[in-house]
């Protein structure tokens, strides 16, 4: 479910060794990011999934909540896709303009994956860098609450948040970040552990900068880089378990939408022939996973050259 | 190492008994309970099915008497919304079926997407590789609810070949859509990480030269770089070992397989908290013994790690 | 065992052989109708969850209901329009005052381990049911039928022995209520009544409901469960109408999805499921023979909340009976559901024993008039395009509720420039909330315990436990306290009705059908039962 920890390791790694050798770590990275093809094809798609999600209303015929009452009931033959009518998308089962629902949907979609992944950076960032600045039994002590949160078995733990507080963006956000901040904490305490020995660090708790100041100016821009690589490959990650908390009927309140929810209305009705209210909705969720996915490898091997 | 055994397991009791706790404060902060209704029950009868349960008495009693009655007795107590079962009823039903296609799903998704994955990276940018990735970062993609009900069209209404859900004591036909359906999402994952690992390994200077003192290529593979390529896919067993668990919602759903992923679920919804706390700490108990058993092997495979 | 009794086990099973291979022959004929039947006689249907229970006594459910009328025989059945047939009860006499019940039993009747069913099985059963004790959650049944002691015994105050049932003889019971009751004999159809085997609960406790331990007195005997995938039973030989019972299996299989269900049902695996909501129309296009809808004795409803703490737009009478108007049913029941149900302007069911659907205004206005009448109202309350009406609406989790929730709220918006505010809420949350008043808008449903206009309208007296509006009008609780009694219950009837339509307390949206599918071959079933209690041993298989 979570990004391979190993890999991001290597990031790490290499950022040290670009600045023992001096150089800008960034700009070669950048150079070697844009000579990778499908991390930059993606990149591109990604562009236009976020434009379709920014500016796509502004093309649709419809409001995403309008219900055609003279569609309802015969998709069939009404509600199918068509420049002319104007549902380029066709409507989905309740009479609803799909271009316009999969336009906020896949909003939705993104901003979850996103403000899930950067919660979970975020707080594992900190909670890490924390642990690992300061070292010795505070370290100890947090570390081991992670191995024990580590332990317990989230999904089911956020299916019953779900349940018992109602449904609502803020609870997924909280319940999705929950789960996948762990990973990060310990690899941000790892890294912390060698950056803190550096001349610059040492210097600065010479001269007397409150620990926290520290942790914030010197030791959270060191990690930026892998914090970056762990962020983009846990996105689609977070797209993924959000359609399958709408799959449960947990997710988002209409008349919004997710790609997950639509995805699942779609299934349940594609054995009627109404295929274009699953192929739509699909095919943004996979473009966008797909575009993360090697988006985030790329960066990785940017930030990780090993000659491949 | 075993010191290591030790402590992990001493770090297992108290992580059960957070879980016990937070999952018993959440129901009680629950709007609702188990023997609500449509039509709400008179008050009289409410009261004697709470003092049958045990409802009627304080909170914190009712901690320690579920704990101890599990302790000493291995007694998770009746289940509110089955009445004519107790929890250990209901885990002994469908813990087995959520095990069974379970465990055929961890199979097929780690021999699949390992095999996928090396060929993938020994015939690196062949047609074998593009398809070996493009298979899996599709099935990575295909949520499994839309897989579910693809295969129930396709295998059930059109082709007529296997039966469309039940379990029938786990007759292999009856194993087929729901073994897919679970691990092709897993397979898929382990094939990417394979493949990437198996290309860092074999790029690494060791097997440069194992291969330059002209040993044939399928001894280099297996004899020098199969372990490290395991240890980053043994890394990812923990995370999808529970999500297999956790994925068994979807498959008990479409596939009325009766397995706990089912019951969780529905008692979750129904308020029917003491299945939801037998399957919480049996899923979280599996979930420690599972992540213990991943980390002895990888120290059994890499000398470089201590404990 | 004797060799007595040895021997009586071989003759019967000989018997059940012969009888069994008539059947099964394939050119076996149906005993009343002549049709040619099926050699497979297996009948398999959709259950959408589990059970709570299978324990009479205990149960909760109306799948339940389901298997239990296989499983058990109660006093009294019912056929294929609703009407009472003698069960293990041949004929009773009541008192003068109404108040005394004495039932007749057949002496033939038996237990699946060949011990005869008694009077005292009854007594037994229904004591049980009530004794706080077995705490169980219907014990509220035994208190609605009225039985003498019945709320002492459920509150703890009095023994269960003192409950108002009394084995005269084995073949005679004598029941005594509290108040007459004149559909007291129909409430005798309810699995909570049904007898159990003493001995058999006494011996295995809670586990008695397994199968290997259940002993039962039905046309079927219990030969696997297996929870949350399907409960198997099997004809009884010991039943004693068993040479007329046709179907010799009968499964019930655990499938959450309906439109999973309907899959396996096109495939074959399935002689009756659920149609999706919206699909009837194509399927029954499809397959005529064999989408079927049916009325159902529900009513689906809007209700607003009244209590002091809700906001005051809805407290008043014209917003609501505008929002109530400007909801165009023939939609919601022609296109969203279009299954087969009706529009509703009246709570009570139009297919209700007795009850004459009265005349509301709206019922019979276009709805371009209702639309214009809408907006008028709304206006006159003060909220137009300037100052749109805002409102909550909440609904349980559900594609159809929430269908129905997407279109009410587009034609109060497109209507009446309603801002709604959709929050589907998981059941047990939605519950709690609705019967709390933590809500303005809310979807409500009710089915008829019993076939009689009373069973909805109660609803809206001011002290009911189920009247989740908290409307409250006096004249609405003397008209219905006076109907009790009174001989033209009609006339007050047709006044609450007109009432609810004026002061719009709850919307009413749709009176429920069932909508099915049957297989071909499938020949029996009641559809003319208003609450649609079936029994697999009316079922049979024709060949085709």
């Amino acid at each position: 479910m979570l990004p391979n920890r190993a890999a991001v390791e290597g990031v790490a790694a290499q950022m040290q060794l670009a600045e023992v050798k001096g150089r800008s770590l960034w700009a070669d990275a950048r150079s070697r990011f844009f000579r990778n093809k499908a991390a930059v094809v993606s990149l591109v798609l990604l562009g236009l999934v976020a434009a379709f999600a920014l500016f796509g209303g502004l093309f649709a015929q419809y409001e995403n909540d309008f219900v055609d009452f003279s569609l309802i009931g015969s998709n069939a033959y009404l509600g199918v896709p068509s420049i002319e009518t104007g549902h380029y998308f066709g409507t989905d089962s309740n009479g609803r303009d799909l271009f316009a629902r999969t336009v906020q949907g896949t909003g939705i979609s993104l901003m979850v994956g996103i403000v899930g992944a950067l919660v979970a950076v975020i707080v594992g960032t900190l909670y890490g860098a924390t642990a690992g600045y300061y070292g010795g039994r505070l370290d100890g002590l947090m570390m081991r609450i992670v191995d024990v949160l580590m332990s317990i078995p989230f999904m089911f733990v956020l299916i019953l948040m779900l349940v018992i507080f109602g449904r609502s963006i803020f609870m997924l956000f909280l319940g999705i970040g929950l789960i996948s901040w762990l990973d990060m904490a310990r690899i941000a305490r790892g890294q912390t552990l060698t950056i803190k020995n550096k001349e610059f660090v040492e210097v600065a708790v010479a001269t007397g900068v409150h620990p926290l100041k520290i942790i914030l100016r010197h030791i959270v821009p060191n990690l930026l880089g892998i914090v970056i690589v762990y962020a983009t490959l846990l996105v689609p990650n977070m797209i993924i378990f959000e359609s399958f908390i709408s799959f449960l009927g947990l997710g988002v309140q209409e008349p919004a939408t997710s790609l997950g929810a639509l995805i699942n209305e779609g299934s349940r009705t594609m054995q009627f022939g109404y295929y274009w209210q699953i192929a739509f909705p699909l095919f943004f969720f996979v473009v966008t996973i797909f575009a993360f996915f090697f988006v985030g490898d790329g960066l990785r091997d940017a930030l990780d050259p090993k000659d491949r | 190492m075993l010191s290591f055994v030790v402590r992990r397991l001493a770090v297992a009791i108290p992580t059960l008994l957070i879980l016990v706790v937070l999952s018993f404060i959440l129901m009680y902060a629950a709007p609702g309970g188990p023997f609500n209704s449509e039509r709400p029950l008179p008050p009289e009868v409410l009261a004697n099915i709470e003092a049958k349960y045990g409802l009627d008495q304080p909170f914190w009693k009712q901690i320690i008497n579920y704990v101890v009655s599990v302790v000493t007795q291995f007694d998770f107590g009746p289940s509110f919304q089955y009445k004519d079962r107790s929890v250990n009823d209901v885990i002994a039903q469908g813990f087995p079926v959520t095990l069974t296609y379970g465990f055929w799903s961890f199979v097929v998704a780690v021999t699949v997407g390992m095999s996928l994955g090396i060929a993938a990276a020994i015939k690196q940018n062949s047609w074998l590789d593009y398809l070996a990735v493009g298979v899996s970062i599709g099935a990575q993609v295909l949520p499994n609810f839309v897989m579910a009900p693809i295969l129930l069209l396709v295998f059930t209404l059109w082709l007529g070949w296997l039966p469309g859900g039940g379990w029938n004591g786990g007759q292999w036909q009856f194993l087929i859509m729901p073994v897919i359906a679970l691990s092709t999402s897993y397979m898929a994952s382990i094939a990417r990480i394979t493949r990437s690992s198996m290309l860092e390994v074999l790029n690494t200077n060791f097997i440069r030269t194992a291969r330059a003192k002209g040993l044939p290529m399928r001894r280099v593979i297996w004899r020098h770089a199969m372990k490290p390529t395991i240890l980053p896919v043994l890394s990812y067993l923990g995370p999808a070992f529970v999500g297999m668990i956790t994925g068994s919602v979807i498959i008990d759903v479409f596939f009325s397989t009766g397995g706990i992923g089912q019951f969780f679920v529905n008692s979750a919804f129904n308020r029917d908290y003491s299945v939801i706390m037998g399957i919480t700490i049996l899923v979280g108990t599996l979930t420690i013994l599972f992540n213990l058993l991943v980390d002895i092997l990888y120290a059994w495979i890499d000398p470089k790690i201590r404990y | 065992m004797t060799l007595k009794t040895k021997l009586f086990a071989t003759t019967s099973a000989l018997l059940i052989a012969s009888t069994g291979a008539l059947y099964a022959d394939g050119h076996a004929t149906h005993p009343v109708t002549g049709e040619t039947l099926a050699s497979d006689q297996t009948f398999t249907y959709r259950d959408l969850d589990e059970s709570p229970s299978i324990d009479p006594g205990i149960a909760e459910d109306s799948a339940g209901g389901d298997i239990l009328r296989d499983l058990f025989e109660g006093l009294y059945n019912q056929d294929a329009t609703g009407n009472l047939v003698p069960g293990v009860a041949l004929s009773h006499d009541v008192s003068e005052d109404g108040m005394t019940y004495t039932f007749n039993l057949r002496d033939n009747a038996k237990w699946s381990n060949g011990d005869t069913v008694t009077a005292g099985d009854f007594e037994y059963a229904w004591k049980r049911a009530a004794s706080p004790e077995l705490a169980s959650p219907y014990s509220w049944f035994i208190e609605l039928m009225a039985l003498e002691n019945a709320s002492e015994v459920i509150a703890g105050d009095v023994d269960p022995s003192e409950l108002g049932v009394t084995a005269i003889d084995d073949t005679t019971l004598e029941v005594r209520l509290t108040q007459p009751l004149p559909y007291f004999p129909q409430m005798l159809t309810h699995f909570t009544t049904f007898p159990v085997h003493q001995a058999t609960v006494e011996e295995f406790g809670s586990d008695w409901t397994k199968p290997g331990n259940m002993v039962s007195n039905g046309a079927y005997v219990l030969t696997e469960h297996v929870p949350q995938e399907k409960l198997v039973r099997e004809r009884n030989e010991m039943y004693w109408d068993n040479e007329n019972t046709i179907i010799e299996t009968v499964t019930s299989l655990v499938i959450n999805d309906e439109n999973v269900a309907l899959t396996r049902y096109l495939a074959g695996e399935l002689d009756r499921t659920d149609v999706p909501a919206g699909q009837f129309p194509r399927l029954a296009a499809e397959y005529p023979d064999q989408a079927v809808s049916v009325p159902l004795s529900c009513s689906y409803y809007y209700l607003f909340n009244l209590r002091d703490n809700a906001p005051e737009e809805i407290q008043n009478a014209d917003v609501r009976k505008a929002l109530s108007l400007a909801i165009d049913r023939d939609i919601i029941v022609d296109n969203v559901l279009a299954g087969g149900q009706k529009a509703a302007y009246t709570f009570t069911h139009w297919a209700t024993a007795g009850f004459e659907t009265p005349d509301i205004p709206m019922a019979s206005m276009t709805q371009a008039e209702r639309n214009a009448m809408a907006v008028e109202l709304m206006e006159g309350a003060g909220y137009g395009p300037d100052n749109p009406l805002e409102i909550d609406l909440v609904y349980n989790t559900s594609e159809s509720h929430k269908s129905v929730a997407v279109a009410i709220s587009q034609m109060w918006k497109q209507t009446l420039g309603v801002e709604t505010t959709l929050a589907n809420q998981e059941w047990q949350t939605f519950l709690e909330a609705r019967s709390n008043g933590d809500f303005e808008v809310a979807r409500g449903g009710w089915c008829a315990d019993y076939n009689e206009a009373s069973t909805f309208l109660d609803l809206m007296q001011s002290d009911s436990g189920y009247n989740d509006s908290k409307y409250v009008n006096a004249e609405v609780d003397e008209l219905l306290a006076a109907a009790k009694t009174s001989d033209n219950a009609q006339a007050n009837y047709d006044r609450v009705e007109e009432i609810v339509a004026e002061e719009t307390p709850i919307i009413p949206i749709y009176h429920y059908a069932s909508v099915k599918m049957f297989a071909e071959d499938l020949e029996g079933w009641p559809f003319e039962n208003f609450q649609q209690n079936w029994y697999s041993k009316d079922l049979y298989k024709i060949a085709e």
